[in-house]
């Protein structure tokens, strides 16, 4: 039987791996993009998980809102990706730094 | 118990997935096992009865946002070689804190005053429904006007990208709407008053 915690658990890993990917492709904006998607996918879990287990179906109507928030971020995410692009030749993060901040 | 097998295997592919979408040298590879993580997402998601939201993950992610991403991907001609530095740098640090988290958040869901490992499912109340009809019987009345908001935030969402990525670019031939309307007659029309032609 799959119990309450094994998703949580799942949810717990994937979200860590999210965060890791973060650190680790700090250069490329489009994996960050995907790291993000990753972090959302984890608490996406953890509200399905919790809907399920407590017999409560305003769990998924919030993954719901969230997965339409996470669509409309990662499509002005990726707009803005091209763009930068367009104009300064590069998605490197660390080359974006004309605003010296 | 066929169950927990199948939710073991759902779940290893899905982390397998995820650490080679962080790990991928090439973004293509990243993209296509995001996409394989999302199946096994909505996977998951089935085995925990919420049939409507797998459905819509495989159809709106898979099918809509992964499609983006592979396209900004391959249009972008990405120089690979710079991105790639400081990963060996960063991998202890992102190691360790990916460890950290893990541990902290497995010892919460562990702990006995949270006491969630025995928590198992609580009798369904009412009579049994699909989930689809479910979510939808709230959806549209509890929460008709957050459903209006996240419509509006999909437009806000489709004007922006456009927006965003719209370019004119100089040299190519396009309508001017508004000098078309402005036209006057006396700008198109020249009326010649000419003799008429003699017969022979």
């Amino acid at each position: 039987m799959v119990d309450l915690s094994h998703y949580l658990v799942l949810g717990a890993i994937l979200f860590s791996l999210g965060v890791a990917g973060i650190f680790l492709n700090r250069k490329n904006a489009i994996i960050l993009l995907m790291s993000i998607e990753l972090i959302l996918l984890a608490v996406n879990f953890n509200f399905i998980a919790f809907s399920h287990y407590l017999s409560d179906i305003q769990g998924q109507v919030f993954v719901f809102f969230i997965l339409t928030v996470a669509a409309a971020e990662s499509a002005i995410g990726l707009a803005i990706v091209v763009v930068l692009f367009r104009n300064t030749n590069t998605i490197n993060v660390g080359d974006l730094d004309s605003m010296k901040g | 118990m066929i169950e927990l097998l199948l939710f073991y295997v759902f779940a290893a592919i899905l982390l397998f997935a995820a650490t080679v979408v962080i790990t991928a040298k090439n973004p293509v590879h990243s993209a296509l096992f995001l996409v394989l993580a999302f199946f096994n997402s909505a996977a998951l998601w089935l085995m925990a009865g919420a049939e409507f939201l797998a459905i819509a993950l495989v159809l709106v992610y898979v099918g809509a946002v992964m499609v983006l991403f592979l396209f900004v991907v391959m249009m972008l001609d990405i120089n690979l070689a710079p991105m790639r530095e400081g990963f060996a740098r960063y991998l202890p640090i992102g190691a360790l804190v990916g460890l950290v988290m893990v541990v902290e958040m497995v010892l919460v869901v562990g702990s006995e005053q949270v006491n969630l490992i025995g928590a198992t499912t609580a009798a369904a109340a009412g009579e049994p429904m699909s989930n689809t009809k479910a979510l939808g019987s709230v959806l549209y009345t509890v929460y008709a006007y957050p459903f209006e908001i996240a419509s509006v935030v999909l437009l806000v969402a489709i004007v922006a990208a456009i927006m965003l990525t719209h370019r004119r670019r100089p040299g190519t031939k396009q309508q001017s709407i508004d000098r078309q309307v402005r036209v006057h007659k006396e700008q198109r029309l020249r009326i010649v008053t000419m003799a008429p032609e003699k017969r022979d």
